[in-house]
């Protein structure tokens, strides 16, 4: 079973959707019972960074989420991964500091929130596909780089370190290879 | 590089996809989740569902849509049509769109973007503007209630304070242009892209596979919107973006 982090923000029907045709049984919950019994978690999230962390501070989901990425696969997607990282400009607020890095606000000539389909850059080139993004913020960091885009300057597409995933872009909303990309965190990631 | 996007609109009244032209004379064409899913198969980057039935029970049936559809399709799917209120926009989100489209309701009540976008991001809500070029007054107007009521806000005024608002994109559509199927409006889509740093939709005129490269190449918008022409198989999507490859304009392929 693969639990959704349910902390009151951003639209998970559709995440819950894409999980459920490709076969998974999915919970959307904070019950931390629940959360532990789960083989993988999914932090989603759209929205507001510094509301995100007030949510979770709220419903005291930081302790557990902190166990629960020592042990099982652990998924942030859009604004869920950015909260793994340590701090964002969204809000000024520190997240949840699981992988170094920083979340900023894009400044760049292009329209601002990077919106659409954009290709991946990454050394398993099987990820090299046009993938749907929506974010005005992003990730800065040199580590656990596993994708990246281009959108004017580098965008951090994927992340990975071990069990911990994270996913700028919207795998449930990227089509046939949205759903293979996201298939492949669940099952152990993009670094053999 | 990001893509251009390519996007069908389908109206739909009452559960069923009807098309308009020049916002007249509707007429059933189907059943909007298996049109979604076709053109979702035929390379469609986004979909976008108009809701014009303006009737509770016909709002009602949109949401029973947007759920089937969203079970199904796996990209972006925005909503727009009679939402008024941010228990509409929530119903509609939690129903499974990924945005919703704004129009006479931001018009009428300008909050409503700032509380959707705080709510709920910026990135979900797209504001839809239908606009009108006055020869006498050397301006384009905003209308509303689907192009039938003007109002005396400048186009270019409104778009500068949808942004502010923290509206997350625009989907304009040129009055003028539309359902004549010659193109789209360049001039008014040029202006109004390099007067905002959000995204712009472009709707309106299309008629051919090339009225969307002149439209990619004369203009900075980052996505062209079509009904008709894709509903009557005129033109496919598929046809579009080959030429747009054939034209150094970067496309998404499934």
């Amino acid at each position: 079973m693969i639990a959704i982090v349910d902390y009151g923000l951003g639209n998970i029907a559709n995440l819950t959707n894409a999980l459920t045709y490709l076969g998974y049984e999915v919970k959307v919950t904070h019950d931390v019972e629940e959360l532990e019994q789960a083989d993988q978690i999914i932090l989603p999230g759209v929205g507001h960074f510094k509301d995100a962390m007030t949510r979770l501070n709220e419903l005291d989901l930081i302790p557990e989420l902190n166990k629960l990425k020592e042990t099982k696969p652990f998924i942030g997607i859009c604004l869920g991964m950015q909260l793994l990282f340590e701090h964002s400009e969204e809000g000024n607020v520190d997240g949840l500091n699981f992988l170094p890095g920083q979340v900023k606000k894009m400044t760049c000539q292009l329209p601002v929130p990077h919106l659409g389909w954009n290709k991946l850059d990454a050394p398993n080139v099987s990820l090299n596909e046009d993938v749907y993004f929506i974010h005005s913020y992003k990730v800065h960091t040199e580590e656990n780089v596993v994708a990246k885009a281009t959108y004017e300057d580098d965008v951090v597409a994927i992340v990975q370190k071990d069990n911990i995933i994270g996913i700028q872009f919207h795998p449930e909303k990227s089509g046939d290879k949205g759903l293979q990309i996201l298939d492949q965190a669940l099952k152990g990631g993009y670094i053999k | 590089m990001i893509k251009k996007r390519i996007i069908p609109c389908l109206d739909v009244k009452d559960g069923v996809v009807v098309k308009g032209i020049q916002f007249k004379g509707l007429r059933e064409i189907g059943d909007p989740v298996e049109l979604a899913k076709r053109y979702n198969a035929l390379g469609a980057d986004e979909l976008v569902f108009l809701d014009i039935s303006a009737t509770q029970t016909g709002n009602a049936l949109m949401i029973d849509v947007i759920r089937k559809t969203a079970k199904e399709l796996f990209i972006p799917m925005t909503i727009g049509g009679g939402l008024k209120s941010i228990e509409d926009i929530s119903a509609v989100l939690n129903a499974g769109a990924d945005k919703v489209s704004l129009n006479s309701a931001a018009l009428k009540n300008p909050d409503l973007i700032n509380e959707t976008s705080e709510k709920f991001g910026a990135q979900c809500i797209c504001i839809a503007i239908d606009a009108k070029w006055e020869e006498d007054k050397q301006d384009w107007f905003c209308y509303t209630h689907g192009g039938k009521q003007r109002t005396d806000i400048r186009t270019l005024d409104w778009i500068k304070e949808v942004e502010r608002r923290g509206a997350g994109e625009l989907l304009v559509t040129s009055m003028d242009y539309d359902g004549m199927q010659q193109g789209f409006d360049h001039k008014l889509l040029s202006i109004i892209q390099k007067e905002v740093t959000i995204p712009v939709i472009a709707s309106g005129g299309a008629g051919s596979a090339e009225d969307f490269i002149s439209l990619f190449l004369e203009t900075d918008v980052s996505a062209g919107l079509a009904a008709s022409i894709f509903h009557e198989q005129e033109v496919s999507i598929q046809q579009v973006k080959d030429l747009c490859d054939s034209k150094g304009v970067p496309v998404r392929h499934v």
